[in-house]
């Protein structure tokens, strides 16, 4: 097995292992394990930098199911290289933080065991070449977002936030893979790539445009793009951590890693250009706009993020378009775009995440973080404060900070393309730096709100819980790293441009091959220009917001993205509900004329329509004195049932009718079945015996003369088609018989009672099952039966 | 009215013993006549039926100290790993292999994987049963081996 396929695997290993570990190791040393974890893939993956930067790659493939063309390939070329060093990077970072940040009374164990299982399922989504696969490890991060939303599921809003979250990414899951079942229509495979090369005589076919908007609508609910933006704050129940890794740094960028991988299947289709970037600038302005009204810090940082994913989003929507072009210079002006969108990526996670560990930080020492009982911590949080300071000011695109670079690259993309004539850019293309310039503006303004709000301004510990005091060293490890790297970005991008970027992006759009040189100056160019103009329009916001913050309220409250979900949610469920009250009666002979109602007319309606029915008995057998007998016991016993005054007759005579067919299978000379039958029936008997304490008392109900001759038809009509099925069946032979190939089960499989042989050699895998289900019920019986009265837990959910 | 239950307990204790030897005997039987997994598993669990209706839980409980939730799982797993092994085989999930040995005593002995798949569902099979009827009986509320 290739190690790139073993690194995919380790997490999940350690993921199972934690539950044995846990009761050795204790709750603190637990999460020391789990750091080795990303420390050693993140060693892996940053070792084969110096291939990917010779613009190699790597192919691993395992066999899965090949007669599906599902296998396991896993690839690793520059772009899944960025995505699995910011994994398994602010993987680690984000573990490290995570020891001193939970405390010991939560479950550890869970804890950790999900964010294993979700860095597993992240790395299967950047690695893997087959669709399919990548889909299933796709539905996993959702998985586990899930569960660490509602890590503190006590509380409603967790539960909800998980809900919401679940909701829309698998919703969205759920399209990306009808969009994928319609690419291999069209080209046959499920690799990625091979898809890339088949996808040009396609791009006439009548799916083309229908798999293109599935597969966006997958990317755009992961990555929280408008208007499925919604669930990104809610999302922020999590705990701080899990916010900075999955819901800042590495989850919500599945969708852009999943655009990225698919810009040279799509990309060069107005379609896919203008999609990918109007949706991006509006969330970017929406995210931003929306940003500067919260009073959560972590609200806050939710749509800032949503803001900054649709910045890069659109930076690849813009890059798209260098597929169109033949000409080596047009397609270098837009695959700028695309290095641009990957170099924003990563500085998105450095101070993202970093902004979010600050957060976590003050929420932590202080007990709140809301900016409105926030000021003056700078005082007492001074390391913390110049984190802040970083973060924020790298997010605001301000020098001597990584944004500013990107963010620079960021605008230059958006002035280019208004000069380019692509698909019509030439009209309406000036709204896309204005745009942009807008919503860096509002970007500017929240980065100040973060910082100055929180660390500067007036300090009153009445509203604070706890007195502010720097937290323990090993909290701050992390986000010193990330402000590190944040200045090391700044004054040596290309460092990482040339390993990096450049054959990431060459592996995306063509037109980049010759490395894009990343530097602080260009020159007073039009871009510089809109910078100071950020910075000081941005100040002058910021100092007026008391001001123009009102325009918040204009905003009707009712017509939001959100007040939809909720209004659909509730009406689905409570439709759903009363349709299902109008059947589910409670009244067993109601579910049982639906099922033989339904058997009838399906089995009876097929039998008589298909030309099965068949009556031809010439090939049967007649019948004997003690056939003809044991019938007349089973029919007479049958009908006394319906007589019976008491349940204990009843089933003593439901008793007669198994006895009877266990003799039946001893006249047709099948012991195995005779007994099973015969023993199934007593333990069945003592079954009915113990349920009768669950039962009321016998009583006859009055049943309306109608009902009952419903009832008798439906019996009547049930019966008679399982006979006719039995008897057509005899008589019609569609296929040679299968059973001389079991016949030899001495030699295949050692044994003599074929019937064995069956079960447990050739068709082992159905047994299994069944004894799995078996294994199941029983469980479900005694979940049922024990926690009947669970009244109380149910009271203790909803705190 | 105290019922007299001395001949049924007598008898229980003879007959019990009769049932398990049979139970077994059937586990072993299958390969080459009627019997196997999922009957030896059925016959034995009747055995404890019978016991828990002679008896009351608790005296059983004692006396057969299992926990049958816990056989239950137990089966489940055993029948999957025995699967399992093969695959390391280079064999496809749940192939079973036979051979035949001199073994001392038994002479010339088939001994066969799916033995040990067949006791997995013997297994679930005794846990489930047993396992449903405590519930239902409410006995498993006082059932904790």
């Amino acid at each position: 097995m290739h190690l790139l396929i073993v690194a995919i695997l380790i997490p999940f290993l350690a993921a199972a292992l934690i539950p044995l570990l846990y009761r050795r190791l204790g709750n603190l040393n637990l999460g020391w394990f789990v750091l080795t974890v990303p420390i050693i893939l993140f060693t892996y993956f940053a070792s084969q930098i110096p291939m990917i930067a010779g613009n190699e790659t790597i192919t691993a493939s395992l066999d899965w199911i090949p007669s599906l063309g599902i296998n396991f390939v896993a690839y690793l070329d520059g772009l899944s290289l960025i995505l699995a060093l910011l994994i398994t990077g602010m993987g680690s970072l984000v573990t490290l933080y995570s020891i001193y940040y939970l405390s010991p009374t939560d479950s550890l164990p869970h804890f950790y065991a999900y964010l294993l299982l979700f860095m597993g399922a992240m790395l299967g989504v950047v690695l893997s070449d087959n669709l399919l696969v990548l889909y299933v490890f796709w539905e996993l991060t959702s998985i586990s977002s899930f569960l660490l939303i509602a890590f503190w599921y006590h509380r409603k809003n967790s539960r909800s936030g998980a809900q919401k979250s679940l909701l829309i990414t698998v919703a969205g899951g759920f399209a990306m893979l009808a969009g994928f079942l319609m690419l291999h229509s069209m080209t046959g495979t499920f690799s990625v790539r091979e898809i890339a090369v088949y996808i040009m005589q396609y791009t006439d076919h009548a799916l083309f445009y229908p798999a293109l908007f599935l597969v966006l609508l997958g990317a755009f609910t992961k990555s929280a793009q408008f208007p499925f933006h919604i669930w990104l704050p809610d999302a922020m129940e999590a705990p701080t951590p899990v916010s900075a890794y999955l819901h800042s740094a590495t989850m919500v960028k599945a969708g852009i890693y999943l655009v990225a991988r698919f810009t040279p299947i799509f990309g060069g289709t107005a379609a896919w250009f203008w999609t990918i970037t109007i949706v991006g600038l509006i969330t970017l302005f929406w995210g931003s706009f929306n940003a500067i009204r919260q009073t959560d810090l972590k609200a806050l940082l939710a749509y800032s993020t949503i803001s900054q994913l649709g910045l890069i989003m659109s930076l690849f929507g813009m890059g798209s378009a260098a597929l169109y072009f033949d000409i080596a210079d047009a397609a270098a002006i837009y695959g700028f775009a695309t290095f641009a969108a990957l170099f924003h990526l990563i500085n998105h996670s450095t101070f993202k995440g970093l902004l979010f560990m600050v957060v976590g930080i003050v929420d932590h020492q202080v007990g709140t973080r809301d900016v409105r009982r926030l000021g003056g911590l700078a005082k007492f949080l001074p390391v913390t404060m110049v984190f802040a300071v970083v973060g924020s000011f790298s997010m605001a695109g301000l020098p001597l900070f990584n944004g500013f670079l990107s963010k620079e690259m960021f605008l230059t993309a958006t002035v280019n393309v208004m000069s380019m004539p692509a698909f019509g850019a030439d009209i309406i293309g000036w709204l896309i730096p204005v745009v942009a310039w807008t919503a860096s503006v509002l970007t500017f303004v929240y980065s100040m709100i973060i910082v100055f709000q929180t660390f500067f301004g007036k300090f009153d510990s009445k509203r604070l819980d706890r007195a502010p005091v720097e937290p323990n060293i090993g909290m701050l490890i992390s986000p010193a790293i990330l402000s590190i790297m944040i200045l090391g970005l700044f004054f040596f991008p290309n460092v990482l441009a040339d390993n990096l970027l450049a054959p990431a992006a060459a592996g995306i759009v063509p037109g980049v091959d010759a490395a894009v040189t990343i530097g602080p100056w260009h020159g007073f160019n039009p871009e510089f220009f809109m910078t100071v103009g950020i910075i000081v329009l941005g100040a002058a916001l910021y100092l007026l917001l008391p001001r123009w913050g009102k325009v918040y309220n204009l905003l009707p409250s009712n017509w939001s993205f959100n007040n939809l979900y909720t209004k659909t949610l509730s009406f689905t469920e409570g439709t759903s509900n009363r349709l299902t009250s109008t059947y589910m009666t409670g009244h067993l002979p109601h579910y049982f004329s639906y099922i033989f109602g339904f058997f009838v007319l399906l089995a009876g309606a097929t039998l008589v329509f298909t030309g099965a029915l068949n009556l031809d008995s010439s090939n049967d057998q007649p019948a004997s004195i003690y056939e003809i007998m044991l019938i007349l016991v089973m029919a007479g016993a049958a009908i006394a049932i319906l007589f019976a005054k008491s349940r204990l007759s009843a089933i003593l005579l439901n008793g007669v009718l198994g006895f009877s067919i266990a003799i039946f299978f001893v006249l047709f000379r099948a012991p195995d079945l005779a007994l099973t039958q015969l023993v199934i029936e007593t333990v069945t008997t003592v079954l009915f015996l113990v349920c009768f304490n669950y039962l009321p008392e016998w009583r006859k109900e009055y049943t309306p003369r109608r009902t009952k001759v419903l009832n008798a038809i439906i019996a009547i009509a049930g019966g008679l088609t399982v006979t006719l099925i039995a008897l057509s069946v005899n008589s019609v032979d569609l296929f040679d018989s299968v059973s001389s190939y079991f016949e030899d089960s001495y030699e295949l499989a050692g044994g003599n009672n074929i019937v064995n042989a069956i079960l447990g050699d050739f068709r082992a895998f159905d047994t299994m099952l069944e004894v799995l289900v078996l294994f199941i019920a029983g469980i479900g019986v005694f979940s049922l039966i024990r926690h009947r009265v669970g009244k109380e837990a149910d009271s203790d959910e909803n705190q | 009215m105290k019922i007299n239950d001395v001949i049924l307990k007598t008898i229980t204790k003879a007959v019990v013993l009769i049932i398990i030897t049979f139970g077994i005997y059937l586990f072993f039987s299958g390969h080459n006549s009627p019997g196997g997994g999922f009957i030896g598993g059925l016959v034995l669990a009747s055995a404890f039926v019978l016991l828990f209706l002679t008896y009351d839980v608790e005296t059983v409980s004692e006396g057969v100290p299992i926990s049958f939730k816990k056989l239950s799982a137990f089966g489940v797993l055993l029948a999957m790993v025995s699967g399992l092994v093969p695959v390391f085989f280079g064999q496809p999930f749940l192939s079973q292999s036979f051979g035949y040995f001199d073994l001392p005593i038994f002479g010339k002995t088939e001994l066969a994987t799916v033995t040990i798949f067949e006791a997995g569902v013997a297994l679930t099979v005794v846990g489930v049963v047993v396992n449903i009827i405590l519930s239902i009986s409410e006995g498993s509320n006082k059932w904790k081996p």
